[in-house]
């Protein structure tokens, strides 16, 4: 057995991660053992609007934080476009929380080839790129490895599988960004370039990779298609919640006795997932809060987290389902620390490309900073309310959003935190 | 400048990869394997980059400080980068990080005096349910105490 990085959960629905834990789960010979491209095969006979009408049955939304449902975001791709479509995969796994891309490609590379080879029936491309953040150098080597098998076997290339579909993919290396996450920035890394978010429309279906149009997914997203084609899409969305359809990989962190990831339906509650799946908080203390997906979302007082993790009703609870990072604090949890390292966090990885992502995030980052560092003032809680509001909305991409969100619900709900910080008298330094 | 037979092979199929006339496309992955080899992003590593890829050498330079793994200065033989984002801070991720200053006796981006270490305060990695996490070079480290991260880097001093 192939080691895994934590121990699964007798309570997981293991449908994308079905594989992983298999000897040699990463190899082709495996993958065809275990009911490999045959999802391939049947797309093959289908016609796009048939595999994109399955995709929109199996209520599938995009795993990479947005949500959007996929089979509408394929049905974008202007098909009869003279120009070359191409299909770009996110693997640009960089959402404080969240590292669930990392097995699927280590452990299952194939279920994401066949995932964007059902793709490029779909949206007739005949090329693709895996862009893999750069710090996952050892993911380049394996995806690399698992495309030259698939070529040498004959499901990449020319002839794929002898159904006369033509398809190339390759990795791109990142270099350390996390901006590049952002779909269009992410296109402009792919073109060479600073990765600068681009003003939308035109979008990336029409207008993507070399102005060409562009189906962007994520990883997972791309992975869950085989079952999806191959089981039909009922079988997928009935797994979920309505409009919430299938599974997705819950990177659970922070103060839990069992961290991991583990495979869990749409709609799972959230306070099983804390204290059964991933076996509770050490020492028996109290949760206080939770980052329900990635540290972008809004985060949930515990009195809040008992929902179940669905993108609607996370989005009626005021947060996000993100990117499946779930990030739990016990009681013991300082929040304006957890403020500033978010923060901190957030001016870094700033692009500099809209002022008021790049001067909000540097001055919040700054005035947090001041609080903790014990010359905090009694204005300071409204003040960083009020710089993150004025940020909400007013950016190319979503950083500036996603620097803001998580700061106002720390500021409205954790506002006593800050109290210790505060000093009367305090002079600016 | 010429590279290992590998990396040129490597470089070769890169070039391949993009759709004709679209080479620039090939400038971040080049410069980060390059580095790899080279130490560090030189000037001349900046020039031979352009010069394959067909763009100006000012437009491979404006991408290098956009990206946080390309360092213009060379660092150590063994890159200790700790993360102290939000999943790692919450399980001693800081703490590790301290550790990590005291027992390297460098900073942020700092390099030993014989060159074989260096130290980064990183983001998040994609470690995070197997915090705290620490990467050196391109190897993850999961669940990293202090005494760990001492083992490691004890070995990697005996190490030639």
């Amino acid at each position: 057995m192939t080691a895994l990085y934590n121990e699964p959960s007798p309570l997981e629905t293991r449908i994308l991660s079905r594989r992983f834990g298999l000897e040699n789960s990463a190899s082709l010979d495996t993958y065809l053992a275990t009911d490999g491209f045959k999802a391939f095969l049947k797309a093959r006979e289908m016609t796009p609007e048939q595999i994109i009408e399955e995709v929109k049955v199996s209520a599938l939304r995009g795993r990479g934080g947005a949500g959007f449902p996929t089979g509408l975001k394929w049905s974008f791709v202007p098909r009869s476009s003279p120009k070359p479509k191409y299909i770009i995969v996110n693997a640009d796994e960089s959402e404080p929380g969240t590292c669930k891309d990392r097995l699927l490609m280590e452990y299952d590379p194939h279920q994401l080839i066949e995932g964007i080879l059902i793709a490029s029936l779909a949206v007739d491309a005949h090329a693709g790129y895996i862009y893999i953040r750069g710090e996952y150098r050892y993911l380049i080597e394996s995806m690399n490895r698992a495309i030259g098998e698939a070529y040498s076997r004959g499901y990449l290339g020319k002839n794929i599988a002898g159904t006369g579909w033509n398809f190339d993919l390759h990795t791109h290396s990142g270099a350390g960004a996390y901006e590049c996450g952002e779909e269009t920035a992410l296109l402009d890394s792919i073109e060479g370039k600073r990765g600068i978010p681009r003003m939308k429309p035109p979008f990336p279906a029409v207008a993507g990779a070399w102005a060409c149009p562009t189906l962007l997914n994520n990883v997972e997203t791309f992975s869950a298609v085989p079952f999806i084609i191959r089981e039909g899409g009922k079988a997928f969305a009935d797994l979920g919640t309505p409009k919430n359809g299938g599974t997705r990989l819950v990177c659970i962190s922070g103060h839990v006795n069992k961290p991991g990831v583990y495979e869990l339906p749409l709609g799972y509650p959230m306070l099983k997932a804390i204290y059964e799946v991933a076996g509770g908080i050490p020492g028996g203390r109290k949760l206080k809060a939770v980052v329900p997906g990635g540290s972008s979302c809004p985060i949930l007082k515990a009195e809040e987290c008992d929902i179940p993790m669905d993108y609607d009703t996370l989005a009626k609870a005021g947060s996000m389902l993100g990117s499946g990072g779930m990030v739990v604090m016990d009681e013991t949890t300082d929040m304006a620390r957890v403020a500033l390292r978010i923060m901190r966090f957030y001016a870094h990885e700033s692009c500099g490309w809209c002022i008021p992502c790049r001067e909000g995030t540097t001055w919040l980052r700054k005035i947090l900073t001041r609080m903790v560092e014990g010359n905090g003032r009694r204005e300071d809680v409204a003040l960083l309310g009020e710089l993150s509001k004025n940020m909400l909305g007013r950016t190319f991409c979503a950083l500036g959003d996603a620097a803001a969100m998580p700061t106002i619900s720390i500021v409205e709900k954790f506002a006593e935190d800050f109290d210790k910080y505060i000093v009367p008298e305090a002079v600016l330094v | 400048m010429t590279f290992s037979p590998a990396l040129e092979e490597r470089f070769a199929q890169m070039l391949r990869a993009y759709p004709e006339g679209r080479q620039r496309s090939a400038v971040v992955p080049m410069l980060i394997y390059a580095q790899d080899e080279v130490g560090s992003i030189t000037p001349e590593l900046i020039e031979e980059v352009a010069r394959r890829c067909g763009v100006d050498p000012l437009q491979v330079d404006e991408v290098v400080g956009y990206y946080s793994m390309l360092h213009r200065r060379p660092m150590g033989k063994y890159h200790v980068q700790v993360c102290t984002n939000i999943s790692c801070m919450l399980v001693g991720g800081e703490q590790l990080y301290e550790h990590a200053r005291k027992t390297l006796g460098i900073g942020h981006k700092e390099v030993t005096p014989d060159g074989r270490f260096s130290l980064e305060e990183v983001e998040c990695m994609g470690a995070c349910s197997w915090a705290p996490a620490v990467q050196i070079n391109y190897d993850f480290h999961h669940f990293v105490t202090p005494e760990k991260l001492d083992q490691l880097i004890d070995s990697l001093r005996k190490a030639q």
